[in-house]
């Protein structure tokens, strides 16, 4: 054997998940390493399939509200919107006032419940303990407040076709407003514990790369698309529900970087507690909170799509009727699983201790993509 | 450096805050009103009887199809004592597959059905968690209780009938009249 033989080097290759603690639920990546250096990753998903387009083909159009609160079990309001958008748009609905303001300060907030989630993880990821524990602390607030207004801390199947299933309590504006000044200090004191830390900085500047072109041709929306420069926002672009009566700003990042990523999220936050405090100054003090809609609503025979912005970017609602009960067709445009794509670019030529920070960054849930 | 020291003063100044967290299994935070827990049904404390007639609305909507139960002719109403004419026999939920959603209560035209506060169900037999109409009515009875619960058709009654005599400016006789509202309702059954 030759000295140049003798020390040839192959790359090694490394399974990670899908019980990792660190994949964010039950996902598996393949990782092609030469040393510390990734070479090639390919991700592996579909444990967590449920077959939700599937069932909801045997579903009354009440009953699959609750499938799509186990989509993106971290943002459920979002996801209720999307379906229960859909169906009003088949059935050409017009949904009241208050239950429309009710609905986006609920989202809103969802999507602070969820940033703030994604906040403690991302610094998990990166090695540091203390903000998980913040990030709960101040999500905690507002998943009682949810319990308050629903029930529910997660699984609220609380949107309805034309409307709400209830009247939020009595108390509902008061603990909103008592609750957004904490949650500013929060967002606040996790700024000033993760974002600008050296070491956060260190390990998250200039790691995982995607460009705009890039970002675009792999089809990435919210936050993961903004960070690369481009400007692109549903609830801006293209307002649903009431959307256009607000006045907020949309975050835009330079470099695409896993940092820039993350500072995409930390500034939504405070962009949705922007449009909270609106949503609460206009919303108005009484009147009906849900449409004239027949018990076991049946829209007519067509098809539509709604999309809105989810806490991790589109999430689209494609639906067939036929004119029945159930829909003869619902098909889920789920925004992680666009957003898990561009994984294997971002990846290359990273290292490996960096792979979790990046996959961190891209803010999955497993509930929506695998479905 | 600096910020990092600036991060270091944050998680001082949070270490002298009161903690908000709880040593869950001997301590509880508490509950909100209107948590769910798992779906239990009412007790009609008057008649004596439950309020649930049978009707079945609950266990053709439940999304996972987690309940079961047939309905029986209400001998009290033989006898007068009741306006419901039928009346639950058996009553399973298998609390193991409830997901929990609400529709059961949500449909249910006479009160009988209400999302208790229990949540605490854990058992070691797979399928331990069936629950059958007495232990239904136990965990029905036991959030009456803790709830001060009023029928809802009756508060929504009375909630309608203030107001109407809000606007007229009139006593509110709305106790009475929402009365007479369910049980008309019940009879029909
Ligand atoms: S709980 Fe209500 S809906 Fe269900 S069977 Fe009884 S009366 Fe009917
Ligand atoms: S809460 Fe939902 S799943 Fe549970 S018994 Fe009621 S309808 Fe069924």
């Amino acid at each position: 054997m030759t000295e140049a033989q003798r020390l040839e080097s192959v790359d090694i290759l490394v399974n990670m998940g899908p019980q990792h603690p660190s994949t964010h639920g039950v996902f598996r990546m393949v990782l092609w390493v030469d040393g510390e250096r990734i070479v090639d990753c390919d991700p592996h998903i579909g444990y967590l399939h449920r077959g939700s387009e599937k069932l909801s083909e045997g579903e009354l159009y009440s009953q699959i509200i609750t499938l799509f609160d186990r989509l993106d079990y971290i943002g459920n309001f979002n996801t209720e919107l999307a379906f229960v958008g859909a169906v009003e748009k088949l059935m050409n609905l017009a949904v009241p006032e208050r239950a429309e303001y009710i609905r986006v300060i609920l989202c809103e907030l969802n999507r602070i419940s969820s940033h703030m989630l994604f906040y403690g993880t991302m610094g998990l990821d990166a090695g540091a303990m203390t903000p998980i524990m913040y990030g709960f602390r101040e999500r905690e607030r507002i998943q009682n407040l949810f319990e308050a207004v629903t029930g529910a801390r997660m699984m609220h199947n609380y949107f309805r076709i034309g409307g709400l299933r209830e009247e939020p309590p009595d108390d509902f504006v008061a603990r909103v407003r008592g609750v957004l000044p904490a949650i500013e200090q929060g967002i606040e004191e996790g700024d000033r514990l993760l974002t600008y830390n050296e070491v956060f900085l260190a390990r998250s500047r200039g790691i995982g790369v995607l460009s705009g072109q890039e970002a675009l041709d792999y089809g990435l929306t919210g936050p993961s698309l903004r960070a690369s420069g481009i400007p692109d926002d549903i609830r801006a672009i293209e307002p649903y529900s009431i959307y256009d009566r607000f006045d907020f700003d949309i975050p835009i990042g330079e470099n695409g970087d896993t940092w820039d990523r993350y500072a995409m999220r930390v500034e939504e936050m405070r962009q949705s507690v922007k449009i909270v405090k609106q949503a609460l100054e206009q919303m108005p003090e009484s009147g009906p909170i849900k449409a004239q809609v027949r018990g076991i609503p049946r829209p007519p025979k067509g098809e539509a799509y709604f999309r809105a912005e989810n806490p991790r970017g589109e999430i689209g609602v494609y639906l067939v009727s036929d004119g029945g009960d159930k829909p003869y067709r619902l098909k889920i445009r789920p925004p992680s699983f666009a957003n898990l794509q561009a994984l294997r670019p971002m990846l290359r030529n990273t290292y490996v201790a960096d792979a979790v920070m990046v996959l961190g960054s891209l803010d999955i849930v497993l509930g929506e993509v695998d479905r | 450096m600096f910020n990092a020291l600036k991060g270091m003063l944050v998680t001082l100044s949070t270490t002298l805050r009161k903690p908000v967290t709880a040593q869950y299994p001997k301590q509880h935070l508490p509950l909100q009103e209107r948590q769910w827990g798992f779906p239990a049904l009412t007790w009609d404390g008057e008649v004596g009887e439950p309020y649930c007639v049978g009707c079945m609305v609950c266990v053709r909507m439940c999304p996972t199809q987690c309940m079961s139960g047939t309905m029986i002719d209400n001998p009290k109403h033989a006898e007068g004592e009741s306006t419901r004419r039928k009346i639950i026999g058996d009553f399973e939920i298998n609390l193991g597959r409830c997901i929990l959603c609400g529709i059961c209560v949500e449909v249910c035209n006479f009160d009988a059905i209400e999302m208790s506060h229990e949540h605490e169900i854990s058992h070691y037999a797979r399928n331990g968690r069936r629950v059958d109409l007495p232990m239904l009515l136990d965990m029905g009875v036991k959030y009456q209780q803790e709830s001060n619960w009023i029928p809802p058709t009756k508060k929504k009654a009375a909630v309608a009938a203030a107001a109407k005599a809000a606007a007229e400016g009139g006593a509110p006789a709305a106790e009475a009249e929402a009365g007479e509202d369910t049980a008309e309702k019940e009879s029909e059954a």
